[in-house]
């Protein structure tokens, strides 16, 4: 392909080619501290839908070892979205060495808070709000469960930030490094967050999990203690690769289920949610 | 005919772990999570490797479990889930 950018994230490689030049260049751009990879794992591509859609109304199309047949091109203007959500794709239907879990993940002291839930319930917004008040930013896409050791890996890939969710991370993080705002995407306004320097130069120590929340945005505050079993298909629901891990998967994720407390927590504000966190990370 | 006698699925062949009320199953032959409460870890447990007749099984959990009369359909419907799972073999 005519341009080409190669990252490391946590422990996986990608490779990204294009057939234009203004993706490549802001990946350049954002992931600028990240190392290359000896050998990437993933491929994606980033290709013109017809050969003269690259200068007319150009449309990006993601491709790569991965794919699904159903999804719609996007504008050239969103070709760092295209980019990023071609990379997710590649772990989420690819990763096969660690469990993957659709989960944000922070680390305090070698141990490790997972947040997972669906879009809007706020996994995203707490890591990054959390990753400016002493903790450090593991991922808050996937959390990577090594089936071997039970331990975190770290998956800091850019945050990814929706709708209402930009402009409170932009006030609580005014010296950060943001990527473009890209407006009217498939899941509405989207910025990237650049992790900080310390969480990318960290990103190869992998911790011990210690706490998983469930938080769900929108309710009065609330804590629910969450039994195993919940926890259990919950997980395998957040898991984009546990029936293709087999054994491994069935020890990993029933390993860390009884390794770890469970909590939903329901929160009416993103101060709400960082207070229930520290009081619950301070009863461990 | 002699009566078909149920036999639970050898130990090598499963994983288990128990989730409070819940038992999650692992079968390796088709790579399939169970997650299964009671009586389906009771009556794995009576079948064992010896294995009961269907007869036998019900005999013994309404003995065990203090069970009322009128459950022996639902328990031979969870048997025949067990069958049906790979969990318990019939033969």
């Amino acid at each position: 392909m005519r341009h080409v950018f190669s990252v490391r994230v946590g422990p996986v490689g990608f490779r990204v080619g294009s057939d234009w030049r203004a993706p490549i260049a802001q990946l350049e751009t954002l992931y600028a501290g990240y190392p290359k990879p000896e050998v990437p794992d993933f491929s994606v591509r980033l290709f013109a839908a017809r050969p003269w859609r690259r200068f007319l109304r150009p449309s990006v199309m993601i491709g790569g070892d991965f794919v699904l047949p159903e999804a719609a091109p996007l504008p050239l203007a969103q070709g760092l979205l295209a980019a990023e959500m071609g990379m997710n794709l590649q772990m989420a239907l690819g990763q096969r060495r660690y469990l993957l879990l659709h989960a944000s993940a922070v680390e305090r002291d070698g141990r490790v808070l997972l947040m997972t839930g669906h879009s809007g319930s706020g996994k995203s917004t707490l890591a990054a709000l959390l990753s400016r008040r002493g903790w450090r930013l593991m991922g808050d896409e996937f959390a990577l469960i090594d089936p071997e050791t039970g331990l975190a890996h770290a998956f800091p890939r850019l945050v990814s930030l929706k709708n209402a969710a930009i402009a409170v991370v932009q006030a609580a993080a005014s010296n950060a490094r943001f990527g473009p705002l890209l407006a009217e995407t498939p899941k509405g306004a989207i910025r990237h967050l650049v992790p900080d320097a310390d969480a990318v130069a960290a990103m190869d120590r992998p911790a011990t999990p210690a706490l998983l929340l469930f938080p769900s945005y929108g309710h009065a505050a609330a804590v629910r203690e969450v039994p195993e079993s919940e926890v259990f298909v919950r997980l395998t629901q957040a898991s984009t690769n546990y029936v293709a891990l087999g054994e491994r998967g069935f020890s990993a994720l029933t390993g860390l289920v009884k390794a770890i407390p469970a909590r939903a927590i329901d929160y009416p504000d993103t101060e709400s949610a960082v207070a229930q966190v520290d009081a619950l990370w301070g009863g461990l | 005919m002699p009566d078909t006698i149920y036999r639970a699925a050898a130990p090598d062949t499963v994983r288990t772990a128990e989730l409070d009320a819940f038992t999650a199953i692992y079968h390796r032959a088709s790579g399939i999570t169970h997650l299964v409460t009671s009586p389906a870890p009771e009556i794995l447990a009576m079948l064992g490797g010896g294995g009961l007749t269907r007869a036998a099984l019900l005999a013994r959990l309404a003995a065990d479990f203090d069970l009322p009369d009128g459950d022996e359909g639902a328990l031979a419907a969870r048997l025949d889930e067990l069958v049906a799972a790979g969990l318990v073999s019939a033969s």
